[in-house]
């Protein structure tokens, strides 16, 4: 039996914000499969006593002095927007019309 | 002259800098050339900084007329790999998502090497967002391996190794999330360290696996990466995971070419089944060169490697899902459909399905699932622990070795094309780079020969312990000073000339 199926794979990628044809949401539901398959093989291998590694190279609160320093004006923060108004980004509407 | 000029290593070039015998723009100029004549084949390169390359350049040559002291590099042209930003040069990540965009800050990375006076002559091509292991993910094309044009030059810094080996810059920058350096190296004959993981600033560096990534240097030459990690190395405050401790001495180790009572030990793990003949050959010869200058070579066993690769094909998505979130067409980078009728997610969507290539959309799903609720502790949090086996089995593993090796690669380069429909193939190529990532320790490739049945470079990997990285110089120079002298000369003066244009 598959472990994912091809409505899944379309709910993850309505979550992911990824807009996919039929096309391609059939191929990668099957690679998903395969693919799948082969990382399952991380389950069971480490018993309950083991802890997580989330950083190689453990850290905790790392803070830098509260100091005022340079950052980008706003010309340079806006350099790359796709779509400007004034000294704002200008996006297309976030709520609905009514 | 130019011909020769370019062959030179960093370090010789270095010194002719030094002695007035060519100036850092007629090197500039001269490798500027050799793109032109080459670059049309190899496609290494994504964007050339021509401009800023030769000020930058003259402005080296004008403080050293005027007596300044210098850093050794200082006029030495270098090729960045296009995940790091350069201020107001195009950085795209290999990806059309980012196409045209100029980023507005300095990588801490280019910060150093723009310091040091180093010559960035421009941005190479990669696999998207870092994202493969042949550069043939990139939305602009593959790059192809200077020693044979029909195969890959590794991934995901193909452009950096190839520019290398096409002898179009003398130093790269690369960046490795599983492999992304030392594979590269190894397929085309070159040098490529991953430094242990926070030695170099991941500031500017865009992300593909944030606990995962990091810089490193990349050269023809071990003394020559030396040289350029101690430029790029350094705690910076601006990278909370960069660490705060003096850069060891890798030029000096590199120079050391004495390993007498070493002991080093080879991961029985990393080779055998799957690992082709040739490259097993020229493995076991670089060991028994190691024994020949001393050192005593020992069998290790580190049980977990075993499931590293799956480890990390939870733990690399998982992040990536999360990292990539940030491309949302709102701030920068290309925006599709927004015509006015479009809500901003749909505009979002629409983007994103054009913006990204399909390993990039295959890894943000397969990440977005492991994430998910009811699947994180079957996938990402077994990943985690896995982590930390594999992490033990090094502890032990250094507690009885100074640095441990293996191939770098199961396989010399592949042709290209060959894998690209069989992701579960493709992402074996990495089988022997990724636990070093997983751990956080250094690695280094560097050529061991080229294998009897296809005539391609072999690449041989040392692991060192977290910050130890010297350690990896120390064995690295030796070797390849052994390696030279019995082939009498460096591997790369092999490749095969390029057809010039």
């Amino acid at each position: 039996m598959a472990a994912i199926s091809r409505e899944e794979v379309a709910h993850l990628a309505r979550l992911a914000r990824i807009e996919m044809t039929d096309a391609e949401l059939d191929h990668l539901a099957s690679e998903m499969d395969l693919i799948l398959e082969s990382v399952s093989r991380v389950q069971g291998v480490a018993g309950a006593d083991i802890p997580p590694t989330s950083h190689a190279i453990a850290m905790q609160n790392v803070m830098r002095p509260d100091v005022v320093v340079p950052s980008l004006t706003p010309e340079e923060a806006l350099s790359g927007a796709p779509a400007r108004e004034d000294d704002r980004f200008k996006v297309p509407q976030i709520l609905g019309e009514e | 002259m130019s011909e020769q000029i370019i062959h030179q290593t960093a370090a010789q070039m270095s010194a002719d800098l030094a002695s007035g015998s060519v100036t850092a723009v007629e090197l500039a100029n001269a490798h500027f050339d050799r793109i032109a004549a080459v670059d049309g084949d190899v496609h290494a390169f994504l964007h050339l900084d021509r401009e800023g390359a030769l000020a930058q350049a003259a402005t080296v040559d004008a403080s050293r007329k005027a007596g300044e002291k210098l850093h050794p590099l200082a006029g030495v042209p270098l090729a960045l790999k296009d995940v790091l930003t350069q201020k107001g040069v195009p950085t795209t990540c290999g990806s059309k998502m980012l196409e045209g965009w100029r980023p507005p800050y300095d990588s801490t990375v280019v910060t150093n090497l723009k310091k040091a006076g180093v010559v960035i002559l421009g941005k190479t091509n990669m696999d998207e967002f870092a994202m493969g292991s042949s550069t043939e993910n990139s939305a602009y094309g593959p790059t192809h391996n200077p020693w044979d044009l029909s195969r890959i030059p590794g991934g995901s810094g193909g452009g950096s190794s190839a520019a290398l080996a096409a002898f179009e810059a003398p130093l790269a920058i690369g960046t490795d999330t599983g492999g992304s350096i030392r594979q590269p190296a190894a397929v085309t004959g070159t040098v490529g360290v991953k430094p242990t993981y926070g030695a170099v600033s991941r500031y500017g560096l865009v992300a593909f696996s944030s606990s995962l990534d990091q810089a490193g240097p990349c050269a023809r030459t071990v003394l020559d990466t030396a040289m350029l990690h101690e430029v790029i190395a350094g705690y910076d405050p601006k990278d909370s995971t960069s660490i705060n401790a003096p850069v060891g001495k890798m030029v000096e180790a590199a120079k050391k070419l004495d390993i007498k009572g070493m002991k080093i030990g080879v991961v029985k793990e990393l080779s055998g089944d799957g690992y082709q003949a040739g490259v097993l050959t020229r493995f076991n010869e670089a060991l028994e060169a190691l024994v020949a200058a001393g050192a005593e070579i020992v069998e290790v066993s580190t049980p977990s490697f075993e499931y590293a690769l799956a480890a990390y094909y939870l733990i690399a998505p998982s992040e990536t899902s999360s990292n990539l979130a940030r491309f949302d067409s709102m701030r920068y980078g290309i925006r599709i459909g927004d015509d006015g009728s479009r809500s901003a997610e749909e505009v979002m969507n629409m983007t994103r399905e054009v913006g990204f290539g399909k390993e990039v959309k295959r890894r943000i799903i397969l990440g977005t699932y492991a994430l998910s609720s009811g699947y994180y502790d079957a996938y990402y949090g077994s990943a985690q622990k896995v982590r930390t086996l594999i992490k033990r089995d090094y502890e032990a593993a250094f507690a009885k070795v100074d640095v441990l090796v293996s191939p770098t690669c199961p396989t010399t380069a592949f042709k290209i094309g060959e894998k690209s429909d069989d992701p579960l193939a493709m992402y074996l190529n990495d089988v022997a780079t990724i636990p070093i990532n997983l751990a956080g320790i250094g690695g280094m490739s560097l050529p061991c020969g080229l294998a009897p049945e296809d005539g391609l470079p072999v690449g041989f990997q040392i692991m060192s312990p977290a910050l130890k990285d010297e350690l990896m110089y120390q064995v690295g120079g030796t070797l390849e000073a052994a390696l030279e002298s019995k082939w009498g000369k460096p591997l790369y003066a092999s490749a095969p000339e390029l057809a010039v244009k």
